[in-house]
Parts: C-alpha cells; structure tokens; sequence
C-alpha cells in the first residue's frame, strides 16, 4: 500500500523533472546536436559543383580522406598528404599538451604555495591572456617571433646572433603560440588539486627516507592526477582542432586539421569531405579521451582523494 | 633516573636555538636548548603550548635546522643531514597517511624507499600489521579507517624502517578519552616490545607521567627540569614546574633555622635549608590533613568552602593570614560529609611534603 504511494509519487517527480528540464533539452537538441547531424549527413553526399552539396548520397567523401585517385593513371593510393596533416595534428597536440605540463606544473605548484592574498594575484595574472582576443593574442606571439621581430631583433643587437633565427611559419612557432594560448587551461585545474594537496604530505614522504624526484613521483604525481587528466584534456582537446593559431604562426604550409577543414569549405569547395574530416576529428578526439582516461584511471583509488 | 644517566646516548641536542622571523619580529622558539635522550627511553616533552615542543621534535627529524647549536644521533653529528637521510620517523599528529595508498603500502613505503627487496618489505609489513593489530585491514584505503585504526596506521609506517628514534607528536590528541587510554597502553607496548627510543611529545601531564621513563617540561622555548615522572612530580625544580603538573598549594615564608615561619605557625623542614628572608613553599594538597584545632604543629585554618569529586574532596582552607590553601581528603567509607564552611581546623603537613622552591 504505502510502497504503491510511494512509486506514484516517484512516478509524478519523474514526469515534472521531464517536463521541467524540456526546454532545455530541446535548445540542446536543437543547438548542440541539430548541426553535428547535419554536418553527418552532408558527409554522406555529393560535392555540389561551386559549393553545397548536392542530395545524392555517396560515402566518397570519406574514402577520400584516406584514398586518393591518382590523376593520371586513375589507380587508387593513400592520401598521404591528409595523413601527414592528421599526423602531424596529434603529434604537435601531444608535444603542445606535454609542455603546457611542464610549464604548467612548477607555475600551479608556485601559486598554490603563496599565502592567500597573493593566490589571487597570481591566478588573475594567469587569467589575463582570457581577457584578449585569440587572434590578437596569436599575432603579438608573431611580432615576438618573426624574423624582423623583437625576439631576433635583440639577439642580433646583443650580438648573440647574425642572422635572424627563423621561427616563424615552422612546427616550432606554431606549438610556441599553442602553449602560450592554452597553458592557462593546464594551469587551473593543476592549482585546484595542488591546492588540495596536504602539504604534510611532503615531510611524511621525506621522513620516510624518499628524495625530492620520489616524493614528486610517489606521492605528489599521484595524488594530483585528477588535475593533471583535467588539464591535459582541457588542452588536448583544443589543440587538435586548433585554426587560428597554426594559420597565423604556421603559415599556410604547416596545416592542422582544422585549417584543412577550413580549406574544403573554402577554395576546396568540397563540403561532404570538410563535413566528413569534421566528424573523423570528433571521433579521433572522443576515442583519445577515452584510452586517456581509461590509463589515467588504471589503478587509481576511488575517492581517494 | 641513574639507569638513563649511565645507558648510551640516542638523541643529544646541544645548545639549540631556533629562531623564527627576522629582527625585533623574531621569535625564539627554542632559546638554547641541551637535552640527552638515552636509547630504548620513553622520553616525554611536556609543556604549555608555544612552548617550543613541536620545534624540538621538528629539529630532531630535520624539517627545521637550528639557528645555532648540534644535535647528534648515536654520537654522530646530524646537524646538516636532510631528513630522508635519518635513521628517524616521525609519528605526525595528523597522521599524514597516504590518500592514493592502501594500508599495506603506506607501511611500506619507509621500505621502499630505502631499497629493501620485495620479501623482505612484504615480511616486515606483515609483522608490523600484526604488530598493531591491522592484519585484516592491509589492502583498504586509509580514508575507509576510523580515527584509531588511522592512528595506528601511522604508527606501523613509522615503526616499519626500524628507526633508531621515533618521534611522536601529539599523537593521541585527536581521539576520544576511551581510545586515548587503549593507545596509550598500546604505545606503551610497542615502545617496550620494539625497544626502539620514543620521544612523545604531550601537553597532557597525566599522559607524561604515566607513560614515559623521563620527561622533560619546557616553558617559553626552555626546558626547565628533566627527570623521572617521580621526580617531576615530587621535587619539582621551581613554581613553574610545581603548579604546571598536578595541583599545588604555594605559601611564601620565611625561612630560619631550619624552619619555615608562616603567620599561623611554624614548619619544620629539613636539615640544612638555608635561611631567607621570603621563599616560596610547595605543598600538594594530598599531603594535608585535617586535624582538631589547636593540635600542636597544626596551623590554625577556617574551612572556606569543599568541592565533591567522588573519590575525594577538595577542602580551600583559609589561614591566618588570608592564603588559602587547598587539602584533598579521601572520602570516607561510610561517605560522610566534610566539615561545614566556617569550621575551625587545624592543617597538619605530612613530614618531608614541604618543597621549598628557588625563584
Ligand atoms: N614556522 C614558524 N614560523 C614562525 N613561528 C613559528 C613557526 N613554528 C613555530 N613558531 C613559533 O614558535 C613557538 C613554538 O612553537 P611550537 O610549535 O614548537 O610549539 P608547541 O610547543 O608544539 O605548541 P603546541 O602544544 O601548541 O603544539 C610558537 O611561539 C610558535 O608561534
Ligand atoms: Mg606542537
């Protein structure tokens, strides 16, 4: 008896939290899943012949990320050039994600140590960057960098140099501009489990004859790991679909995935294969996350912290 | 008392000073300490707090260097040795368990870390979990553990290297008055079981007296008396020891030919006790005792009110002269009533009670 009133009454919470959260979930239906779908479907079609696409399904777009049609002899190869810019997108996201790690680690330990006033000065100091454009961010990166820029420009005075160091329009400018762009994302989640950490930690690893590098590796790494996967996701992620920096620093040469993307929906005038590209990125991004996670996780105490 | 003064030096502090701050801002809180801690000695730091307790016990492990002054471990000078590279463990007052460990691994950590092969770790954390009684917890996380079980934890880590000195700060402060006394007892047990020297550090006086071989009570970055808890208790070195452990009546007096003159009557003390002209007496209340009026030796006192604490009373009596004075009195079997406030009695002082003190 009392049990039916109670799953009534579960039965009427339920239907109020639906009708509740419904509008909601339809502007994310409609906002966050309407396009991916979209752009799902124009994978599936024909390139129209300026631009569009025309209503004609075909799975050629995909093929042609991976497959090429030589031009002359028409036998079919491996897109190499895509496969390089694929490559190449992880490779600098990796090597991007690594050093704002390095970087990251020792500021968000630094400011995690200050007294409290000063946390908030230096958190804010870190938040700065957030507060200016991307582009116009990337391009005082670029007047830092280039030949004729302030970096070179000093060495040569100083007569460190003779010849400008050329930075610029390499892999090297674009993960320079990267890191600079994201280390706030490594930064703040590290501080909040830095934060977090019990400082008394360190004396009982030292008393129990561990050095400086154990005590990091044994029990400091360990323990802020759910800050470092945040962190790192938080940096991974954006890279890999990064656009305006690899345009500004890398030149039109050095392409990531995201400019390729651009490129189809621009000159290329290939939609289904920038739609298809689009969703490969997705799912290279999704599948990334999870071993991450996975290996991250492996091991590690629930609520251990 | 003799038997720590002829066994081998453990721990020896030589004049240490700790200043923190710079300037008019610095604070001393040790301000030249000496102290020798024997081997398989339970020695007890007991003070105030401020006093410097915890900075003593920091020098020893070596998170703090000295301002000035040595300390040396086995007769060999650490001063300058990193904490990792002391044969010392600390028992921390937080406890500082490892989050991301389990049980058997905080306990291994020590041996880990100083390269010990596998079995022999596995070995040693077996014993130590037997030891303090955790065998069934070795594989849960130190968050599923209650504050006891916790604490002992601590302890298995810390005793699990085979130091040459653990050093214990507070350690039971953080638990409840019925595990505080189980623990004590425990510590006791593996203090004389592990033989490995314990420095313990309390501001809780009946912990010190009844746990440890010697303490020593400090006061604003000083230690004042080192001794048996006997010795402590019954021949305290000066007021400030006197009223910091147990209860004590204070009376000043002068003193000539071998006697206290107080205004109510005189006391005898022992032979040889130099003459002066206003020196302060030390009497524990359970050495009075309450006799008719006009007893001859008693000094003449009026009851000013009792406090009941079931195994005994606490009588404030007034003297002649307006000082009080408190006298414990057993209660009796037939658990009759002390005198009535305004009573008229007399205050008989057991022979050898009276301490006189040095300013
Ligand atoms: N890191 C520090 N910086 C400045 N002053 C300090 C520091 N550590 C201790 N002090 C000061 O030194 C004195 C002694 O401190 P200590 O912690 O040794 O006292 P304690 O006897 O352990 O007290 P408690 O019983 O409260 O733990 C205190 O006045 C304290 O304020
Ligand atoms: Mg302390």
């Amino acid at each position: 008896m009392t049990k039916t009133a109670e799953q009534q009454q579960r039965a009427a919470t339920t239907r109020r939290n639906w009708a509740l959260s419904a509008p909601a979930l339809l502007v994310l239906a409609l906002f966050a899943s309407g396009p991916l779908l979209i752009v799902l479907v124009y994978s599936f079609l024909r390139p129209g012949s300026y631009s569009g696409v025309e209503w004609e399904f075909s799975t050629e777009a995909w093929q042609g990320i991976f497959l090429t049609r030589d031009i002359f002899d028409g036998t079919l190869g491996w897109a190499d050039a895509h496969l390089s810019i694929f490559w190449r997108s992880v490779k600098l996201s990796l090597t991007t994600t690594i050093l704002t790690f390095a970087f990251g680690f020792p500021t968000a330990w630094f400011i995690a140590t200050r007294p409290a006033r000063a946390r908030a000065f230096w958190l804010f100091l870190i938040t700065i960057p957030f507060w200016t454009n991307l582009l116009i961010r990337t391009f005082a990166i670029n007047e830092v960098i280039r030949n004729e820029g302030l970096m070179n420009t000093v060495l040569i005075k100083l007569g460190v140099i003779a010849e400008p160091i050329r930075v610029i329009y390499t892999d090297t400018a674009v993960l320079i501009g990267m890191t600079y762009v994201y280390l706030p994302l490594m930064v703040l989640p590290l501080f909040a489990a830095i934060d977090r950490f019990d400082m008394k930690l360190l004396e009982a690893g030292y008393d129990l004859y561990a050095s400086r590098w154990q005590v990091l590796r044994r029990v400091v790494l360990p323990i802020v790991k759910p800050g470092i996967v945040a962190g790192s996701i938080l940096v991974f992620v954006p890279s890999l679909g990064a656009y305006v920096t690899p345009r500004v620093l890398g030149g039109g040469k050095n392409m990531m995935i995201g400019n390729f993307i651009e490129l189809q929906f621009g000159q290329g005038r290939n939609w289904p294969l920038g739609s298809a590209l689009a969703m490969l990125l997705l799912l290279i991004v999704m599948v990334a996350l999870l071993v991450y996670v996975r290996a991250a996780t492996k091991g590690a105490p629930q609520g251990g912290h | 008392m003799s038997e720590a003064a002829t066994a081998a030096v453990a721990v020896e502090g030589r004049n240490l000073v700790k200043a923190f701050g710079q300037g008019n801002a610095a604070v001393r809180a040790l301000d030249d300490v000496s102290v020798t801690i024997a081997k398989g000695e339970f020695f007890t730091l007991l003070g105030p707090s401020g006093c410097g307790k915890t900075t003593l016990l920091r020098l020893i492990a070596g998170f703090e260097s000295p301002t000035s002054g040595a300390i040396l471990l086995d007769g060999r000078d650490i001063t300058a040795l990193p904490p990792n590279r002391r044969p010392v463990n600390t028992v921390f007052q937080s406890y500082a368990l490892f989050p991301h460990l389990t049980v058997a691994q905080n306990v291994a950590f020590g041996l880990q870390m100083l390269g010990k092969p596998k079995a022999e770790v596995a070995a040693t954390v077996d014993r130590m979990l037997a030891l303090v009684k955790l065998e069934a917890f070795a594989a849960r996380r130190t968050s599923q553990l209650s504050g006891g079980q916790q604490q002992r934890v601590a302890l298995a880590r810390a005793l699990a290297p085979a130091p040459q000195v653990l050093l214990l700060d507070e350690p039971l402060s953080a638990l409840d008055l019925k595990l505080r006394k189980e623990m004590q007892t425990e510590l006791k047990r593996l203090q004389t079981e592990t033989g490995i020297t314990f420095v313990f550090v309390t501001h809780d006086q009946e912990e010190a007296l009844t746990m440890s071989d010697r303490v020593a009570v400090m006061s604003a970055g000083q230690i004042l008396q080192t001794g048996s808890p006997r010795q402590i208790y019954t021949r305290p070195a000066n007021r400030f020891v006197a009223s910091f452990i147990g209860e004590t009546n204070f009376l000043t007096a002068r003193i000539s030919g071998g006697a206290a003159h107080l205004a109510g009557g005189v006391i005898a003390l022992p032979a040889g006790t130099a003459d002066t002209a206003s020196a302060t007496l030390a009497i524990r209340p359970e050495h009075l005792r309450l006799a008719p009026p006009g007893t001859p030796g008693a000094l003449p006192a009026t009851v000013a009110h009792s406090v009941y604490f079931g195994t005994d009373s606490h009588l404030h009596l007034r003297l002649a002269d307006g000082a009080e004075l408190v006298a414990r009195q057993q209660t009796s079997a037939d658990g009759a009533a002390g005198p009535e406030p305004g009573t008229e009695v007399g205050v008989l002082i057991a022979e050898g009670a009276v301490q006189v003190l040095q300013e």
